[in-house]
């Protein structure tokens, strides 16, 4: 009977671990869905990207105020999970508080959690303020409503719970220390939650080995629970930030891809000496189509970037054409795109592949005013903390619209025509163009 | 005025046998826009005065492609590209420098890919390297002290990452140089670019060259600088209808180095 205890914590893991792991195993192969990207180059870049911007959150003090409380959560997060494995193994083999062996280590090891967890929970109330209360207007746009904005605030929610159970596992196993209970041997220091002990002090030891065990329980249950809401939500963030930055452009912004399959069209129209009945070389591979007019058309990269997006609206907040009102919102390009992939990955749970869905990115969920809207100036990737490039979808999915639809705006079609005819998207005469040393 | 404009084009190069230091790459604002004229006008200048021996394509240059590009059509933009390609390759051209940050952008960026290597600097740098080489003077003239602003061209800014070249410049023109809220890395558009110049803006309750200029005008500039002509022109018909352009005028930095010294343009 003794062991009841140890084999529910494993059962806990088990499962715990165990969907989670799945639902990856399903993000992966999600973003396989894509198109292959170009083999790696620049690695030492990458990962001084990934120090720098999602290890060092280089980019989240743009905005100092956020950016400092991010880095706060943030560090708390890594840090406290130092506690979480002394818990696992404590729950594991029925120990209590394996690490405190460590002497003076384990002190100043549970005092720092006790400091970052105060800290957390500081700035997660400060978030959840922010958010609901204080009408800043990136959280406030159309894409928002409904789910977005509930799952940022259960996010919030989760982080305050895990953080006071924390808080209160710590005080009563202190207060518990204090009145020299069994198994409740002096360990580890409690610089925040030992302010909280008048609050337990009139207790008895039943009620407070009660409530220690409860709060140690549903702490860790809750880590397990918020673990696996990750997948749901747009929280992915706290571990797709870090191959997201890794797969990010280490080029310059300005520089877009050039399309190698109109290259070998292209190359093959100004060549003098090709013969134009010719057998095509089996290696000149016809592309299925020009553009992105659904996600599968999208590469790997630009599938990890919607997964990885957590909605902070930074890019929105700084788009020109969102600033005036435009429909435009380049989060709501990664959320669109999003929102539509795990759509195709519930059609595949469902029929074992792809059933065609009547259903694209284009139109059903991305309009082509918001594309049209787009003026490629960059705020949108420079902003994004963690190397997001919705305006790589924006881009591709125009090509689409040009390329296969012939669907370009009627002024922009006039001006590609002068291109075409005369060099310049105006109409004046390649010949004039020298004219300006006369007037 | 202009017969004093020294313009050889790379064809009397050629002719003459010889190669020259750098090809100026006019751009098609630059060749056909009448307010873009006059700096390409202003800048022609500044490479006469300091002798340099300079080219331009004239009647062989065309589009660089980016409207194309941008506007999402990609068999135009490479049509383009590899035609001038064919032109500047003939001409063995190695560098090349234009008042252009969208015909930089793309020649500096998108023609490698296909074929086409060369140096390519915008003006400014362009300009800056002349003035640390002691081949160009530049002194503040009639613009020492004065309030100005200067907007980042976004194809110059953020694409590139080129903040500091425009601002030396003014800062060796004595100005005083006084930032937008946005500016460099934040830097907003003028709402040109993308192809935008070309069509009317989707609906919305403001033109982004509005919302650009009245930043420009918080900081009351005497003038406001640009290094793009898109971006000068965006920002001239902000300040048009704001009723400012009697007070507030909008140059390119080149246009500002040959009025300091006093050369009508």
């Amino acid at each position: 009977m003794q062991y009841i205890p140890n084999i529910l914590f494993l059962i806990i893991v088990v499962f715990g671990a165990g969907f989670f792991i799945k639902n990856c195993k399903k993000i992966i192969r999600n973003i396989n869905l894509g198109q292959k990207i170009d083999p790696i180059d620049h690695k030492k870049t990458r990962w001084k990207n990934v120090l720098r911007i999602a290890f060092g959150q280089s980019k989240m003090v743009a905005r100092p105020l956020s950016g400092f409380l991010h880095i706060i959560v943030y560090v708390g997060f890594i840090i406290i999970n130092i506690e979480v494995l002394e818990i696992i193994i404590d729950g594991l083999f029925g120990t209590h508080r394996i690490f405190s062996g460590l002497g003076v280590f384990y002190d100043i090891l549970i005092g720092s959690f006790e400091v970052l967890a105060f800290l957390v929970l500081l700035s997660v109330i400060l978030f959840w303020i922010r958010r609901n209360f204080k009408r800043i207007k990136r959280f406030w746009s159309p894409e928002m409503e409904g789910w977005p904005k509930n799952d940022a605030n259960i996010i919030l929610y989760f982080e305050m719970i895990l953080m006071s159970l924390f808080l209160l596992m710590n005080v009563t196993d202190y207060q518990l220390q204090l009145l020299g209970a069994d198994h409740y041997n002096r360990a580890g220091s409690f610089p925040v939650s030992s302010y909280l002990l008048p609050i337990f002090e009139n207790l008895s030891e039943s009620s407070l080995i009660i409530l220690e065990r409860t709060a140690w329980w549903l702490h860790i249950i809750g880590i397990f629970i918020f673990l696996n809401y990750l997948y749901y939500s747009k929280h992915l963030h706290i571990l797709l930030a870090f191959p997201n930055v890794y797969y990010g452009s280490v080029e310059a912004k300005g520089k877009f891809k050039n399309l190698e399959s109109v290259t070998n069209e292209v190359k093959m129209m100004m060549d003098p000496n090709i013969d134009p009945f010719a057998v095509p070389s089996s290696e000149v591979e016809v592309p299925a189509k020009f553009g992105v007019s659904d996600v599968l058309d999208l590469n790997r990269t630009q599938l990890l970037n919607a997964y990885t997006c957590t909605e902070c609206g930074r890019c929105t907040s700084n788009c020109p054409a969102n600033q005036t009102g435009k429909k435009l919102s380049p989060r709501k390009i990664m959320m669109d795109t999003r929102d539509r992939l795990e759509e195709i990955g519930r059609n595949i749970d469902k029929n074992g592949e792809f059933k065609n869905d009547n259903n694209q990115l284009l139109d059903n969920y991305i309009t082509r005013e918001e594309l049209w809207a787009c003026t490629t100036c960059n705020a949108c990737v420079e902003s994004c903390p963690i190397s997001i490039n919705p305006l790589s979808i924006i881009m591709e999915m125009r090509q689409y619209l040009v390329m296969e639809q012939s669907a370009a705006p009627n002024e922009l079609n006039i001006s590609m025509t002068n291109i075409e005819n005369n060099g310049a998207p105006w109409p004046y005469n390649q010949m004039d163009r020298l004219n300006w040393k006369k007037d | 005025m202009s017969e004093a404009l020294k313009v050889p084009t790379m064809a009397e190069y050629l002719a003459q046998g010889k190669v020259p230091e750098v090809l100026f790459w006019v751009g098609c604002a630059g060749s056909f826009d009448d307010r873009a004229k006059k700096i390409t006008k202003a800048f022609v200048k500044i490479l006469n005065n300091c002798d340099i021996n300079f080219a331009v394509l004239g009647t062989e240059e065309s589009c660089s492609g980016d409207p194309a590009k941008r506007a999402g059509n990609e068999f135009l933009f490479q049509m383009q590209a590899m035609t001038n390609i064919q032109v500047l390759d003939g001409y063995n051209i190695k560098k090349i420098v234009t008042t252009c940050p969208h015909c930089f952008n793309t020649l500096k960026n998108e023609y490698p890919g296909l074929g086409g290597h060369y140096k390519v600097m915008h003006h400014t740098q362009f300009l800056k390297d002349l003035l640390n080489e002691g081949r160009l003077k530049v002194e503040g003239g009639k613009f020492k002290g004065k309030r100005i602003t200067f907007h980042d061209p976004c194809y110059l800014g953020r694409a590139n990452n080129e903040y500091e070249a425009p601002r030396d410049l003014l800062k060796k023109l004595e100005v005083e140089l006084i930032e937008m809220r946005r500016c460099k890395t934040n830097g907003l558009c003028c709402g040109a670019g993308g192809a935008q110049m070309f069509k009317d803006a989707e609906a919305g309750d403001k033109e982004i060259n509005i919302e650009r200029t009245e930043e420009a005008l918080e900081t009351k500039p005497s003038i406001i600088a640009t290094g793009c002509p898109f971006c000068n022109t965006m920002v001239t018909d902000g300040v048009k209808s704001k009723e400012k352009e009697t007070d507030v005028k909008v140059l390119d930095i080149a246009e500002m180095i040959i009025n300091a010294e006093n050369l009508t343009s």
